[in-house]
């Protein structure tokens, strides 16, 4: 088990290793210099080189590399003298356009995309496994096939259209949510639920659908295996069969893919937070994108690759503690 | 394998019934029995018929603006109402004989001229990238799973890690950090480096499974080359799979491609494209719901279409390898 562990660990660290480096390669050859922007209009080619000097841009690649590693595990100090800007551990970069740390920008945003991310998560866990199971249950009749269609619908709506669609029609035309406004939780927890509403139904709609197919196939093939005939033989009440011997097995793949999805959503949904206007990590990659500020491009997309990477490997764990199989297979 | 008939409960496009009689029970043994009981499912009928449409759109383009009348870049400040901060004249956003899905708010661009044009930009990147991502996908898929050992390890673990990737915000960062000259050449080659691990995943196995069959084994022993086998022995037995797989990626294309663009990384205007202009109705959804609505519903039903008939070649496929 501990071999195990520690190999997950190292093969972790290898993948989040080459994320960091292939990011970085990406935006050192393609982003615009930086120091051209620090510079601002009236700027000359020594005050560029000075600034280049000072924030280290001259060094060859490797050396920037290294100092960059280097900030994420202890901090560094951008220029020197006077002007110096101090960037503590886990340094992401630093946003000469907001004259912000990264990691600063993305830890205030991070609260609200967490918020989205597990409401969201919790819908579409609910939804789509129960959807899963009543279509399983009535295989080939009506519920099933309704809900056959309605996960293919699911499954093709653009985020974007579903949101100004449910904008539109709950929020201009039936007046049933107020128009989102940004509040604390603790000032006014109905506009909060009712900000928080619509971003979680869509961000779950297309994650339900996909959940309610993988939770039928599993349901429907898990109970044609032997061992549920044989619990059914030995006279088994359906409820006991169903708890005990159909819903593990069948529920199991299930926790896979949750967890690269939720880790993925962790770091900041793009599209939802930007047409709901939440000020969450994807709004924030969202806007530097439009404002071609590329520290926070980079924080955003390795913090995302951190969540997934990371998300993988304790679904791994998780499933060797939930499926015996694997455990007996690993220890072998 | 058992074929289950699953009807779709999709408004308007697919009609809602399907034919409810069961599979042909003879073993559709040649492709013309699978395109027989291609053509008796009426939802897979229905979506073929929405996506060449849409082809049609695409390919005439110039032909239907002309139609129309107006162009795809062409400001009609007579059809937007400056007092009212450039909102379109008219019911429905300015919908009439001489705007046939109405104009944009501001400028007054002719909508359909726009989805016509937008239709064709989807359609290139989304068909360009799934080619590419097939033939990557295949070539990869199977190269690995026929020599095995290094190779194999080092293709799979390249898949793996491109998996591990956050896929969309990885382009996203790409794209912002490319010069824009050529959004569309790039999008179809960001799209591909991310999706054909997907496919090559499954081509792989199969070639694992396929490779120890005895007519591969007979062609070995005939003194056929590695590339002889694979290509001539082992990819025709793939092609049900490839033929699955690509279709349902299409629909993934089309919505990535219409994100990006929506996001704003991916096609540039002037240029249209369905999701940039999704984008650009978001400040006017309140007022002029018909700027989004149109874009929207072509965009979610050519997804939709492509995915069902995904679904329903999938099962046809299946349910046809069952039998035979």
């Amino acid at each position: 088990m501990i071999r195990v562990l520690v190999n997950r660990l190292l093969g972790m660290a290898v993948v989040l290793f080459l994320v960091c480096a292939f990011t970085y390669v990406i935006f050192f050859v393609l982003s615009p210099d930086p120091a051209v922007q620090i510079c601002g209009k009236n700027c000359t080619p020594e005050a560029i080189d000075q600034i280049r000097a000072n924030l280290g841009l001259d060094q060859p690649f490797w050396t920037q590399f290294w100092t960059f590693l280097g900030g994420l595990f202890a901090g560094r100090t951008y220029g020197t003298g006077a002007n110096a800007i101090e960037c503590v551990a886990p340094c992401l970069g630093y946003s000469f356009q907001s004259s912000q740390p990264v990691t600063d920008m993305i830890l205030q945003r991070l609260p609200v995309s967490v918020t989205v991310a597990v409401g969201a998560a919790v819908l579409w866990l609910l939804a789509g496994v129960s959807a899963g199971l009543v279509s399983a249950v009535r295989e080939g009749r009506f519920a099933d096939r309704f809900i056959a269609g309605l996960t293919l619908t699911g499954m093709s709506v653009p985020n974007y259209v579903l949101a100004l669609s449910l904008q539109f029609l709950l929020v201009v035309t039936l007046g049933w949510l107020p128009f989102p406004q940004a509040v604390a939780f603790g000032d006014d927890p109905g506009q909060w639920f009712a900000n928080f509403l619509m971003p979680w139904i869509v961000l779950s709609i297309g994650a339900a659908a996909v959940y309610t197919r993988l939770t039928r196939a599993n349901v429907i093939e898990t109970l044609q295996e032997n061992y549920v005939r044989t619990a059914r033989a030995k006279g088994l009440s359906p409820g006991l069969v169903w708890r005990r011997h159909a819903l593990r097995p069948a529920l199991t793949p299930i926790v896979t893919i949750f967890g690269m999805d939720f880790a993925g959503l962790l770091g900041g949904a793009l599209i939802t937070e930007t047409v709901f206007g939440l000020n969450g990590v994807g709004k924030l990659a969202a806007d530097s994108i439009t404002k071609n500020d590329q520290p926070v491009i980079m924080g955003v997309t390795l913090l995302a690759a951190f969540l997934v990477v990371v998300g993988n490997m304790v679904v791994d764990l998780l499933y060797t503690a939930i499926d015996p199989r694997v455990r007996v297979g690993s220890s072998a | 394998m058992t074929f289950t008939p699953t009807e779709l409960e999709v408004e308007g496009a697919a009609g809602g019934e399907t034919a409810g009689e069961p599979a042909p029970s003879s073993p559709p043994a040649s492709g013309r029995r699978l395109v027989r009981a291609f053509l008796r499912d009426r939802a897979a009928v229905a979506c073929s018929a929405y996506i060449l449409l849409v082809v049609l759109m695409a390919v005439f383009a110039p032909l239907l603006v002309k139609l129309s009348g107006y162009g795809p870049l062409e400001f009609d400040q007579g059809a937007v109402d400056p007092n009212l901060g450039g909102l379109p004249l008219g019911w429905g956003g300015g919908i009439g004989a001489d705007h046939w899905f109405g104009v944009e708010p501001g400028n007054g661009r002719d909508i359909f001229a726009r989805i016509v044009y937008g239709a064709r930009v989807s359609m290139t990147i989304a068909l360009l990238a799934t080619a590419l991502t097939s033939v990557l996908g295949v070539v990869f898929g199977l190269v690995a799973g026929y020599f095995g050992g290094r190779v194999d390890m080092v293709i799979s673990r390249v898949m793996e890690f491109l998996m591990a990737f956050p896929a969309l915000i990885f382009m996203i960062a790409v794209l912002s950090a490319l010069p824009a000259d050529n959004r569309q050449v790039l999008l179809v080659v960001v799209i591909s480096f991310f999706g054909w691990p997907y496919l090559a995943r499954i081509v792989r196995g199969q070639t694992m499974s396929l490779k120890q069959r005895e007519f591969v084994e007979s062609a070995r022993a005939s003194g056929a080359s590695s590339a002889q086998i694979i290509f001539k022995e082992i990819l025709p037995n793939l092609s049900s799979t490839i033929i699955v797989m690509t279709t349902l990626a299409v629909p993934g294309y089309v919505g990535t491609e219409a994100g990006l663009s929506f996001l704003g990384v991916g096609v540039v205007p002037p240029t249209p494209s369905w999701g940039q202009m999704i984008a650009s109705s978001v400040p006017w959804y309140a007022v002029d719901p018909a700027y989004f609505l149109f874009p929207g519903a072509f965009l979610f039903l050519l997804v939709l279409s492509f995915t069902v008939l995904g679904d329903r070649i999938k099962k046809i496929v299946e349910s046809g390898e069952g039998r035979a």
